[in-house]
């Protein structure tokens, strides 16, 4: 039988306000533990939560983005469970009427559009962080992270696959870096992900029952995880079996995911609406303030980049990937003339390097000036196309100005012809089988001679001069 | 209406608050709690076509604070009410998942 698989996500991204969601300590990462903590985020009796304006801003703003309506009278909610990492034994989120509600967002998988349902965004404030490892009869607990600003974003189960999970997954980052909501770092926790998933037969209008997975700490992490665990549904329905409804943590080293020990009776949050936080009101201007602080979005951008520079679509997604790399694409090209050169050399070696250094686009030291500076060079023969990689490199390591790097180093090209024709007759005197190969018609004999002129030169020679050159040597 | 609250009622609703209550305590709170809800019961009798639901009794609402950071409370300080410490953590019986 042909099996369906049923995915809905549930994407949890911090906020990047400065402060805390209800109190004004600072929300920065890896500071040493509890010391970015109060009494409201510890949750000491008798203190009074306030709001933080912008949080409440940004998970509009995220809304919009995500074509969500939004409530015009909403509030925040107790959710009340007991763990060590919340220690008021309750946490403010938003239950019955979150700030956004029935949004989507267009995924592009394999070239198809799929339009993917979002139920609802909601604002909640994070938990503290637990230390298990090193520590064997006891657990420490950070509250540094207790209180700081958190979207829940909550898809319908619209995904089919662990390839759409990741799309959207990335899609959905690339979105809230754009409109500078969460930095989306994964490796922080700054993004996280639940995912619920079922199998059906193909056809079934009826829903599988569903495991929810959690612990998955990558994009690659939940793609695995997808992939073992509608396996795992399939043969137990397979087998005759029936799935269990349980929770499930996946171990990416393991490459499998195991069964959190299921509870007695389902879980009962017992919301009830936070008396310290008065309702709130959400008026159309306020909305539409939000709405113009949101930039033009990646798919939009990718869209443009096609029609107005007329890029590759591949081209154009790459650079969009990214609002950073977008705007100094966007830098490059008031300056400089061909769109895909620019292209070419960020998504070649300036990318390269970016991943090879593992550092951020906003980090690189190369200027859009100086790499325009770089192709000026190139086009006007200054430089070869070889040169030019190596000087791009130093630009990459030294933030320098390449036409100092190529005075220093001495890289100008060799277009003089005199001064070629010298190396040339020497690299032909030293190859003499390769110049009777040619002559006996192994036209590939040339490209050894070329190389050969190119290496005696350290690569500065023009190379459309020296074939010029090797060709009428060669005829003579 | 008179709603009855059981015993097993309060507890369920002990066990979901952590609370542990003797047989006579279950009894005396299952009355407490009938009457209580038979007490705001009465306001089913009103009339409330076209009220909005209280969400908070005091007629305030957007409330917000701007988002400015503010000193943090010294470790030592807040780590004084602490059961137990280590590390400058909060030490709590380890937690199995």
């Amino acid at each position: 039988m042909k099996y369906e698989v049923v995915i809905g996500l549930e994407v949890h991204a911090e906020l990047s306000t400065q402060s805390k969601a209800f109190c004004g300590c600072s929300t920065k990462f890896g500071a040493v533990p509890n010391t970015q903590c109060c009494p409201v985020c510890i949750g000491m009796p008798g203190v009074l939560p306030v709001i933080n304006k912008k949080a409440l801003e940004y998970t509009i703003k995220a809304g919009l983005a995500l074509n969500c309506r939004i409530a015009r009278y909403t509030k925040m909610d107790r959710k009340n469970y007991f763990y060590p990492d919340l220690p008021r034994a309750c946490q403010i989120s938003q239950y019955d009427v979150p700030v956004c509600q029935n949004g989507y967002l267009d995924i592009v998988v394999n070239g198809q559009t799929r339009r993917i349902g979002i139920n609802r965004i909601h604002l909640e404030e994070d938990a503290g962080k637990l230390l298990h490892d090193q520590y064997a009869d006891s657990t420490l607990v950070d509250l540094n992270r207790s209180g700081v600003p958190l979207i829940e974003i909550v898809t319908e189960p619209d995904l089919r696959s662990a390839e759409e999970a990741k799309v959207f997954l990335e899609t959905l980052r690339s979105i809230l870096r754009y409109i500078d909501v969460s930095d989306c770092k994964m490796e922080e926790g700054s993004l996280r992900c639940d995912v619920n998933i079922s199998v059906r037969p193909e056809g079934q209008k009826e829903f599988g029952v569903r495991t929810e997975m959690k612990n998955l700490n990558s994009f690659r992490a939940v793609y695995r995880a997808i992939e073992y665990e509608a396996n795992r549904q399939i043969s137990i329905l397979e087998e005759g079996g029936t799935v269990l409804r349980e929770t499930r943590r996946w171990d990416d080293s393991a490459g499998k995911s195991f069964s959190m020990r299921a509870k007695e009776h389902a879980q009962d949050y017992r919301y009830f609406p936070e008396p310290d936080l008065p309702p709130i009101e959400i008026d159309d201007e306020w909305v539409e303030e939000i709405r113009k602080q949101i930039p033009e979005l990646p798919a939009q951008k990718q869209r443009r980049y096609v029609e107005e520079f007329g890029l590759p679509e591949y081209d154009a997604g790459i650079l969009t990937s990214s609002r950073d790399l977008a705007d100094y694409f966007e830098r490059c090209v008031k300056l400089y003339e061909n769109p895909k050169t620019i292209s070419n050399w960020l998504m070649g070696d300036f990318l390269r390097l970016v991943n090879e250094k593992n550092i951020e686009i906003s980090d690189v030291p190369v200027t859009p000036e100086n790499l325009v500076k770089l192709f000026k060079l190139i086009d006007s023969k200054v430089i070869s196309g070889p040169i030019a990689k190596t000087v791009f490199e130093e630009m990459f390591d030294t933030g320098k100005d390449p036409e100092a790097i190529v005075e220093e180093k001495g890289l100008k090209q060799i277009t003089d012809r005199d001064e070629l024709v010298k190396v040339i007759k020497k690299v032909l005197a030293e190859n003499p089988k390769s110049v009777e190969d040619y002559k006996n018609g192994k036209k590939k004999a040339l490209g050894f001679l070329v190389g050969q002129t190119m290496k005696a030169t350290k690569g500065k020679a023009n190379p459309q001069l020296v074939n010029e050159i090797l060709l009428e040597e060669l005829e003579k | 209406m008179a709603v009855g609250i059981t015993v097993k009622d309060v507890e369920y609703l002990a066990e979901a608050a952590k609370f542990e209550f003797t047989e006579e305590q279950k009894q005396k709170f299952a009355q407490a709690l009938s009457d209580i809800i038979n007490a705001v019961d009465r306001l089913a009798e009103v009339d409330t076509e076209g009220v909005q639901p209280t969400i908070h009794v005091l007629s305030v609402k957007n409330i917000f604070r701007e988002d400015v950071v503010l000193p943090s409370m010294d470790r030592d300080i807040l780590l004084k009410n602490a059961a137990d410490v280590q590390d400058g953590c909060y030490r709590v019986p380890k937690v199995v998942e």
